[in-house]
């Protein structure tokens, strides 16, 4: 009865999408208040009736309702409750529901906090964004009904995939999503900008606080799903320019690109078209980036859906979404009138440079991921696009935009000043050169690549301790006032760009100076490595609820210190058969001791197992944490909320005037 | 006249900037294609000798030795009509089992043994790696079209 209820649910939720996207745009064409006014309360309905739905699923879970197809295909009468929980969107089916509901939560909150705003405006990005779960609604129910019963219904489920037992694999799809959809405001705001012609500074000024949001998000769902990779497959390896992350670094460099030029067209009006585009490209790429993932076009880690009929499904929304938008675009765009001019030297200046490079690194992860799968398509071979590829594009391009990095935020709009620029960072860049040649040696001798990312680490990170100074340099009262008064929008731009700092020192050390080492060890001997002597101890059998465990007892010792007993697990899952690595780790703030287990060898408990020792990886978390921080920092600036004051004011004074 | 000049040394630097990066890009790109060969197409020669890449199919029942290091496994993949050995030292991933589909990365020594240095078994019991699924799909229609 619950999972029809359900369905039901969702069939309502479609219905009411159709009205929040039919009405409201019509109305706001026409001019007509009373369909205009259809789009809040529809937008809100539609979310209710869409949690219903997705409330059903989780009940079905949560009562190992085998007769649901889903159910009993993800879950198992075992598996720890929380999982069964987070195992509702742990299926294609599920997922896409989480995707539809996050997307309903979306347009709840543009219902609810956009008060201020012209009615016609909120009734075309409500429109659009109800168009947008017309779509995937539609989806879930002709192609992947996450409510099909099983008939007869089968007796005990076959367990979710191990890998996604986890905190982080909890975690990162709702994160990962709430960044892909909140771009999807950003989406609608640019299209109702191109239909209305009405694009402007304020225009810009609504959609930024939306899109920081949304790439904050985002940002947490790319860093959790890294830290889980880490943690939980096994290798060790943080990023794997695998298809699948791609899907979601893309959407992410267009979203960064696009923050970056906001700010202009909000400031300075420029780039207004330039700005309009990077919105239909973000969010295109957070569509792509569901249709490769989902789709099971990809021959990826964890490419878990295969079904052609969705891919083709998927593949014309696409097309429909991003051929229109880009039609509409070419229509409308050429109209815009480009606001002010720039000197070659200025914040606007810069600002596009960033823009130019990321561009280019979206276009280089484009044709690394996209190039295989058509020519797989076009029956021209097999291929594959590794690291070496990424890393070799990525690296280069990416350190300038790095450099410029620390030199945008201290120059003005319109006009800056070289002269100006180096007087107050010619102490930052001798010290970042200093730092850049010398603290490879405090680590493990020299490497050009450590160098590099020091540099950039150094070189940011006093840029950044400039602007405070420049910033604190005048004004009155003291520091601590003066810190008081600093906007958040400041302060959440130099946090986010020191976690990129900070992640950059990461990356440098972990990918240059880290060691790793598989080795037989029998029981009672020991391997070293990094300075550090891991003894093993034996394994000895465990059960766990749902599955059975070797679990080995490794003792790591320091010069005769001891440091840690770590317990990896090789497990086994009853229901599916899956084996499954669990590695155990002992982590600070400098390294993180990591041990694998592999596969027992003989019948003397003798094993191979994988020893990682891993310096500054948790500084890459730890920047991501900055960068999310700092953008939710940016997004709740005062100056959105005094925005919203002030164009409330022309309406108040028609009023008394009438 | 000169904010146009000005202009348009923006505009020359970034279409400079932009031809660069495409030839960094494109230079890399060639560089580190990795192709993908069925074990049918090694056994025809078809495979390079100097340069990794990938094979996939399936491995081979009763095939899977380990060597007396403890850490060096030889193992034969097959696609149902040709064979290939395959040489591989380090810990193999938990869905590595005979009979099961696997992706190999290496290269071919002049013996014809291929020295992976990255073996991919996919994170479901059930998925198949789509190059292995088109190896084997490939050997047995060649091998229909042979009874025919």
């Amino acid at each position: 009865m619950i999972p029809e209820l359900g369905h039901f649910a969702l069939i309502l939720g479609l219905l009411l999408a159709l009205a929040q996207s039919v009405l409201p745009l019509v109305g706001a064409q026409r001019g007509d208040r009373t369909l205009m006014a259809v789009a809040r309360p529809a937008a809100q309905g539609q979310f209710v009736f869409v949690a219903l739905a997705f409330g059903c699923l989780a009940w079905s879970f949560l009562a190992n309702d085998f007769s649901v197809m889903n159910v009993a295909r993800n879950s198992y009468s075992r598996l720890p409750e929380v999982y069964r929980i987070t195992a509702t969107w742990g299926s294609h089916e599920g997922s896409m529901l989480l995707w539809v509901l996050i997307l309903g939560f979306w347009s709840t909150a543009v219902a609810v906090f956009s008060r201020h705003l012209p009615e016609d405006m909120v009734a075309r990005v409500l429109g659009i964004m109800g168009l947008i779960s017309v779509g995937f609604l539609a989806f879930l129910l002709t192609t992947s009904n996450p409510f099909t019963r099983l008939v007869p219904a089968a007796p005990d489920g076959s367990d979710l995939n191990p890998l996604l037992q986890d905190w982080g694999m909890i975690m990162h799809p709702p994160m990962l999503y709430m960044g892909y959809v909140g771009f999807a405001v950003a989406f609608a705001f640019a299209i109702a900008a191109l239909l209305s012609g009405k694009l402007d500074a304020a225009w810009a000024r609504w959609s930024r606080p939306w899109t920081t949001v949304a790439w904050a998000f985002l940002t947490l769902g790319i860093v959790l799903g890294s830290w889980w990779a880490y943690r939980e497959l096994g290798w060790g390896g943080w990023w794997f320019w695998d298809p699948t992350e791609n899907a979601s670094f893309m959407p992410w460099i267009a979203g960064t690109a696009l923050i970056h030029s906001l700010a202009v067209t909000e400031k300075r009006g420029a780039f207004k078209a330039w700005t309009v585009l990077l919105a239909l490209v973000a969010f295109s790429l957070s569509l792509l980036g569901t249709f490769l993932v989902r789709s099971g076009v990809l021959s990826s880690v964890h490419a878990f859906a295969t079904d052609p009929a969705r891919g083709a499904f998927i593949l014309g929304f696409l097309a429909v979404v991003i051929g229109g938008s880009l039609v509409l675009y070419a229509w409308r765009a050429p109209k815009m009138i480009t606001g002010g001019g720039f000197s070659w030297f200025s914040r606007e200046s810069l600002l596009l440079a960033n823009n130019v490079i990321l561009v280019a690194a979206l276009g280089a992860v484009l044709l690394g991921t996209l190039y295989p799968l058509f020519m797989d398509a076009m029956g021209l071979g097999k291929i594959s696009v590794g690291p070496p590829y990424f890393n070799a594009v990525f690296v280069p391009l990416m350190a300038p935009a790095l450099f410029l990095m620390g030199v945008g935020p201290l120059v003005r709009w319109k006009e800056g000043s070289l002269p100006d620029a180096w007087t107050r960072l010619k102490w930052a860049l001798a010290v970042a050169v200093v730092a850049a040649l010398l603290l490879p040696f405090t680590v493990d001798g020299f490497k050009p690549w450590a160098s590099l990312g020091f540099f950039l680490a150094v070189w940011i990170t006093l840029a950044v301790a400039v602007a405070f100074r420049d910033r604190l340099g005048h004004g009155a009262g003291g520091v601590g006032q003066r810190l008081r008064s600093v906007p958040r929008g400041f302060w959440g731009m130099q946090l986010a760009h020191f976690g990129v700092a900070v992640g950059i020192a990461g990356i440098a050390v972990v990918a240059n100076f880290e060691s790793e080492r598989d080795v037989r060890m029998d029981v009672g001997s020991y391997a070293e490595l990094a300075g550090y002597t891991f003894t093993f101890r034996g394994a000895t059998e465990r059960d766990g609820p749902n599955y059975r465990a070797a679990r080995g007892t490794v003792e790591v010792t320091r010069n005769g210190a001891p440091v840690a007993t770590l317990h990896p697990e090789k497990r086994l899952y009853n229901a599916s058969g899956m084996a499954m690595t669990e590695a155990a780790l002992h982590a600070n703030l400098f390294r993180d001791l990591y041990v694998a287990m592999g596969e027992q060898l003989d019948e003397q408990g003798a094993w191979s197992i994988r020893l990682f020792h891993k310096p500054f990886i948790n500084w890459l978390w730890l920047g991501g944490a900055f960068m999310v921080v700092g953008g939710l920092l940016a997004a709740s600036d005062r100056r959105y909320r005094i925005a919203l004051r002030r164009s409330e004011l022309p309406r108040g004074l028609a009023a008394q005037g009438a | 006249m000169k904010s146009r000049h000005k202009k348009l040394a923006i505009i020359v630097l970034v279409v400079a900037g932009l031809g660069i990066a495409a030839a960094l890009v494109l230079n890399a790109f060639q560089s580190n294609l990795v192709f993908f060969f069925s074990p049918s197409q090694v056994a025809n020669g078809e495979a390079p000798t100097g340069r990794a890449f990938r094979i996939g199919g399936l491995v081979e029942a009763g095939s899977i030795q380990r060597q007396p290091d403890g850490l060096s496994v030889r193992f034969v993949v097959t696609d149902t009509a040709r064979t290939i050995p395959v040489i591989y030292t380090g810990i193999l991933p938990d869905l590595f089992k005979e009979g099961k589909g696997v992706v190999a990365e290496g290269r071919l020594g002049g013996d014809g043994v291929f020295t992976a240095t990255q073996v991919l078994a996919k994170h479901d019991e059930n998925y198949m790696p789509p190059e292995a699924a088109h190896a084997v799909e490939q050997a047995q229609k060649a091998q229909q079209t042979v009874v025919e």
